[in-house]
């Protein structure tokens, strides 16, 4: 599936979140779940969900983004997404 | 010297890549050394996701602009050091080679420092060209987010060399602790017994690794339990560590269960290779 910011809208971005969870933290979870005070991932974690988010839909996370809570949730990931312009609100 | 000379670091693994990740992200230059160039081509991919990271969980301050990196496998480039940090494998024989080649090509007044786990700093103090100069600090896994650091103090170490050392520390946030000369310093004397003994438990079948580590995380309150922990600082380097204990105590605890030699034999490094204890999924 080949999506670009113009095409792809928030909940294609939830869709891709939830599944790479499943995938990588082998865990379903609902997109208001906090990852790390629910001990489902370790902080190195974060990181993979950083990289992920770049590859995935092509934004640049830095500066002030690049804090924890803005990767605490699914919802959070993808405000973050599309306030970076990789996806339509 | 001045605050704008870069740190050297020697030896780009898992900590030197760390050590340089916490000077690079609070702005100070590095030089980056290793014998290998796929390492160092390894180590700036690391080094540009650590700065990050650090960055995500607040390890690094946010606001500060990258220090420059350099890296090279010319060690002559580290001639206008302002300090020097060897991080090259735990070998003793490696490291007093290092020391020896890295001390007569720097200034004098230039201190130096060993990341050794165990290895005593007076008996590599023997290679430096100025043992008066040299001290060990001991950096944590990754250096970029633990903040607490063990500064070992050698019988030669002069207070010029450790004020400057503690200075820079400072200056990258660390926060030392310092402490006496002796094979695995505090940490490690500790430590290691802990790994040694667990994996042990492991391997006659008393418990799983995820049983001993939620023993210690959930009785004693620790962060993460000691298997966990030999999985992040690497078996290669606990297996190491272990020896270098082991011959200069003559302990028995010290000697590296069978467990832990069949597995850094297959390769199972833990975090740095996907898997030790647990599987980690691919390489982080």
């Amino acid at each position: 599936m080949t999506t670009t910011a113009e095409t792809r809208d928030a909940d294609d971005v939830r869709r891709n979140l939830l599944e790479f969870l499943k995938q990588r933290a082998k865990a379903e979870v609902e997109p208001d779940f906090d990852l790390f005070a629910g001990g489902l991932v370790s902080s190195l974690f974060a990181l993979e969900l950083v990289v992920h988010l770049e590859n995935a839909f092509g934004v640049t996370v830095g500066g002030e983004d690049l804090k924890i809570d803005n990767f605490r949730t699914v919802d959070a990931m993808t405000a973050l997404v599309v306030r970076s312009g990789g996806a339509r609100g | 010297m001045t605050n704008t000379d870069p740190v050297a670091v020697l030896g780009a693994g898992v900590m030197g890549t760390g050590i340089a990740t916490l000077a690079l992200g609070h702005g100070l230059p590095v030089v980056l050394v290793d014998v290998d160039d796929a390492v160092l081509e390894r180590a700036l991919a690391q080094v540009a996701r650590q700065l990050k990271l650090g960055r995500l969980m607040g390890g690094l301050p946010r606001e500060s602009a990258d220090g420059r990196l350099i890296t090279t496998t010319d060690l002559s480039a580290i001639v206008g050091a302002r300090a020097v940090v060897e991080s090259v494998t735990e070998k003793p024989g490696l490291k007093k080679e290092v020391l020896a080649a890295a001390t007569a090509v720097i200034r004098p007044g230039t201190p130096v420092v060993t990341n050794t786990s165990a290895i005593p700093v007076d008996e590599l103090a023997e290679a430096a060209a100025r043992p008066d100069e040299f001290l060990g600090a001991h950096f944590m896994n990754p250096p970029y987010l633990i903040k607490t650091i063990e500064v070992v103090r050698g019988p030669r170490t002069s207070d010029v060399a450790l004020a400057a050392v503690l200075e820079l520390l400072g200056e990258v946030g660390q926060q030392p602790v310092v402490v006496g000369d002796g094979p695995g310093f505090v940490v490690n004397r500790i430590l290691q017994r802990v790994i040694n003994e667990a994996a042990r438990i492991v391997q006659e079948g008393i418990a799983t690794p995820e049983a001993v580590d939620a023993l210690f995380t959930g009785c004693l309150g620790h962060r993460t339990g000691p298997l966990g922990t030999a999985d992040l600082i690497g078996l290669d380097n606990v297996v190491d560590s272990l020896h270098v204990l082991l011959d200069r105590t003559g302990d028995e605890g010290y000697r590296p269960c069978d467990l832990l030699v069949t597995k850094v034999k297959a390769g199972e490094h833990g975090r740095k290779t996907g898997k030790g204890f647990y599987d980690h999924g691919g390489v982080l």
